[in-house]
């Protein structure tokens, strides 16, 4: 990808040229299909000119100077000049067809509802790139004028695809989500987590779209629902009061007294840090939260499964008053009380080095401190939790 | 354009929990029946909430990959897939009977046909004999063989408890084992005891569980007394008490059950050709070598 094509070479200073392309046979039987599927005089439209069946079964051709009693054979020269356009207008209407979060996203990659046919057939000459989430896609076209895309994790950009484990079925993508790089089960598929070594090198529109929704599961949904400008966002307290059976008791965690508890829940869960998504939803209606939502190019409409099933707990644990327990601290281990919460709290406790006793959430620093503070209950300071069980 | 939507539990803790699912789904689409198969999750993605969104179709029907009917299959499901106007009257059910209701999702504002649960289903039967010859590796298990099958009892939900005895008192019917009981994990008569309820030498269990996790690999193991810690491990068969136990693990992972849900999707409407035949024949049990 690091090469520069033939097509940016010819065209010199910064304007890539458009890529020589044949007119596919299915690509023209596509047309010829869609002309007799049509009223005579009725045109079919590409970018630039439309072609229409006259009433004399031949082709009328119009891009500014009228062509008419155009045969087959006629029409076939006519469109295989007009590839690049004929080809865009069947990889739309005939390869990713009218689904709209497909054909929304797809289109999306190549700018194909800002950019004309040329400039977008030149740019994927060159590599179209796109990102979404942890996601590297490559857009390219062949000189067919098919799509082509290559998925990768963003921090496997520029490998050769042979040092990568090749793919061909999105399914596949399954598996890739399942386990972080550590082995560890992911159960929230958006989690900045996604291990990479994996690449789906050569895929086409639909099985790219498939890919993404597999990686990402609904977020094209969204993202087209978000820009088709009909988000159907659930904000907490809606969230909450539709839970029931063991999750009803979430809703008694809003008792009227603001929404502190909620800007803490999506500090610790909907972080850029912990998941991809970009959060839409706050507190009500007309109470945002007070915590930033994230960049994320797909949004999250709503409290998720994992956030609802933390909120049951933290319902709970939330419900208990404080207490004043007296125990003493060294400066330095109060400090290193904070270390150990940032570490564990960013998930920072496998980089700390075995022997680096300068970090207080080193292992040693800390089996230290649990041995001078911890009486043999695990009480820390020696202060039983429940002052009766002295 | 004919979709199916496979909808299950998943976990958030367990990897194995969505697997079923996806290999039912993967079973089913390569007889290609239906336009598209998607899965939906109550503790994965896409949620059930969102799952309907990713679907193109507009002939829908969505299967619970569910044991039995009770809260999950007539509250929650429809509550999250926005089946608007649902009433659990709509299905009309003895607590067995739930074949389809046909609903507009809000969601997609399009009717979806939503089905019974996969476990009580009558093909479910099959699903488990077929369990029992996959675990013994017989395909004519059955002679000096008892079945257990078994379940949750009435306390979390009491049509679990008549799911388990639907499916016993049919194979039980086919006089194919020596005896065919119904076993419950929390109400007598219990797993825990498994030996003193039956005559024969050795016993299948089947455990009445869509996905392998907790019940299955440590609850139900432990009780029965296979091992004293799941961790340890089992062998199949294992002998307790002088009965030697063909523990099946979770029904639900058995490849025929592809076969329940295009049953259920076949009872709502679905136009199924020759997939019910050919998943049939796809996941059988090899006779001999």
């Amino acid at each position: 990808m690091g090469d520069s094509t033939s097509a940016t070479d010819e065209a010199g200073d910064d304007a890539p040229a458009v890529p020589d392309i044949d007119l596919p046979g299915d690509a023209f039987d596509a047309v010829l299909d869609a002309l007799a599927d049509r009223e005579a005089g009725d045109p079919l439209r590409f970018e630039g000119f439309s072609v229409a069946r006259d009433e004399d079964a031949e082709f009328v051709l119009d891009g500014g100077d009228r062509r008419t009693g155009l045969s087959e054979r006629d029409l076939h020269a006519a469109l295989d000049e007009r590839a690049p356009a004929v080809t865009d207008w069947y990889a739309f209407e005939r390869v990713v067809g009218e689904f709209g979060p497909r054909r929304a996203f797809v289109r999306w990659i190549e700018d194909a509802d800002g950019e004309t046919v040329a400039a977008r057939y030149a740019a994927l000459a060159a590599g179209v790139e796109r990102a979404w989430g942890e996601l590297k896609i490559t857009a390219t076209v062949t000189d067919r004028g098919e799509r082509r895309y290559d998925v990768r994790h963003a921090d496997d950009a520029g490998v050769p695809v042979d040092d990568l484990d090749a793919h061909d079925d999105p399914l596949d993508a399954r598996d890739l989500v399942t386990l972080d790089e550590k082995g560890r089960y992911r159960p929230l598929k958006t989690a900045p987590s996604l291990a990479g070594g994996w690449v789906f090198p050569d895929l086409g529109p639909r099985d790219l779209y498939e890919t993404v929704e597999t990686i990402y599961p609904a977020t094209v949904a969204n993202w087209h629902r978000e820009r088709e400008g009909n988000l159907d966002v659930n904000h907490w307290r809606e969230t909450m009061e539709r839970q029931s059976g063991i999750y009803g008791v979430v809703k008694t965690w809003d008792r009227g007294e603001g929404h502190e508890h909620v800007n803490w829940v999506a500090e610790a869960c909907c972080d850029d840090s912990q998941c991809l998504k970009r959060r839409e939803w706050g507190y009500d209606e007309d109470t945002d939260l007070d915590v930033d939502g994230g960049d994320g190019v797909f949004p999250c409409r709503e409290p998720c499964s994992v956030v609802v099933s933390a909120a049951r707990k933290w319902t709970r644990l939330e419900s208990e008053q404080p207490r004043t327990y007296e125990f003493d601290l060294t400066p330095s281990e109060k400090e290193q009380v904070e270390d150990i919460i940032d570490a564990v709290a960013d998930g920072r406790t496998d980089e700390i080095r075995e022997a680096d006793t300068k970090e207080g959430a080193n292992r040693y620093r800390t089996r230290f401190l649990r041995a001078k503070l911890f009486d043999d209950e695990g009480n820390l300071g020696g202060v039983p939790t429940d002052a009766d069980e002295e | 354009m004919q979709s199916l939507v496979i909808v299950a539990h998943g976990s958030h803790l367990n990897p194995e929990s969505s697997a079923p699912t996806y290999d039912h789904a993967d079973t089913i689409r390569a007889t290609g029946a239906f336009d598209e198969v998607r899965t939906g999750f109550w503790k994965e993605e896409p949620h059930f909430r969102e799952v309907l969104r990713t679907v193109e179709g507009d002939e829908v029907y969505v299967v619970p990959l569910f044991v039995s009917e009770g809260y999950f299959t007539e509250q929650v499901i429809p509550r999250e897939l926005r089946l608007d106007g649902w009433d659990v009257s709509e299905w009309g059910s003895d607590g067995l009977s739930a074949d389809q209701a046909t609903l507009v999702a809000e969601d997609i504002d399009r009717e979806v046909h939503y089905c019974g649960p996969v476990g009580t289903h009558r093909a479910m039967t099959d699903v488990i004999v077929r369990r029992a010859e996959s675990v013994t590796d017989d395909p004519d298990v059955g002679d000096d063989f008892g079945l257990a099958v078994v379940g949750h009892g009435t306390e979390r939900n009491e049509n679990s408890a008549k799911a388990i005895e639907y499916h016993a008192d049919r194979i039980a019917e086919r006089d194919r084992f020596d005896e065919v009981k119904a076993l419950y994990m929390d109400e007598e008569p219990e797993v825990d005891d498994l030996p003193e309820h039956f005559e024969s030498d050795d016993v299948v269990l089947v455990p009445l569980f869509i996905a392998d996790g907790y019940h299955t690999q440590e609850d139900i193991p432990e009780d029965v007394g296979l091992c004293e810690d799941h961790t340890e491990g089992y062998d199949v068969p294992e002998t307790v008490d002088g009965t030697r136990i063909w523990y099946a693990g979770a029904v639900g992972t058995e490849p025929l059950m592809a076969d329940v849900v295009l049953e259920r999707a076949a009872d709502a409407g679905a136009s199924l050709g020759t997939a019910l035949d050919d998943v049939r024949e796809t996941t059988r049990v090899a006779t001999g070598d």
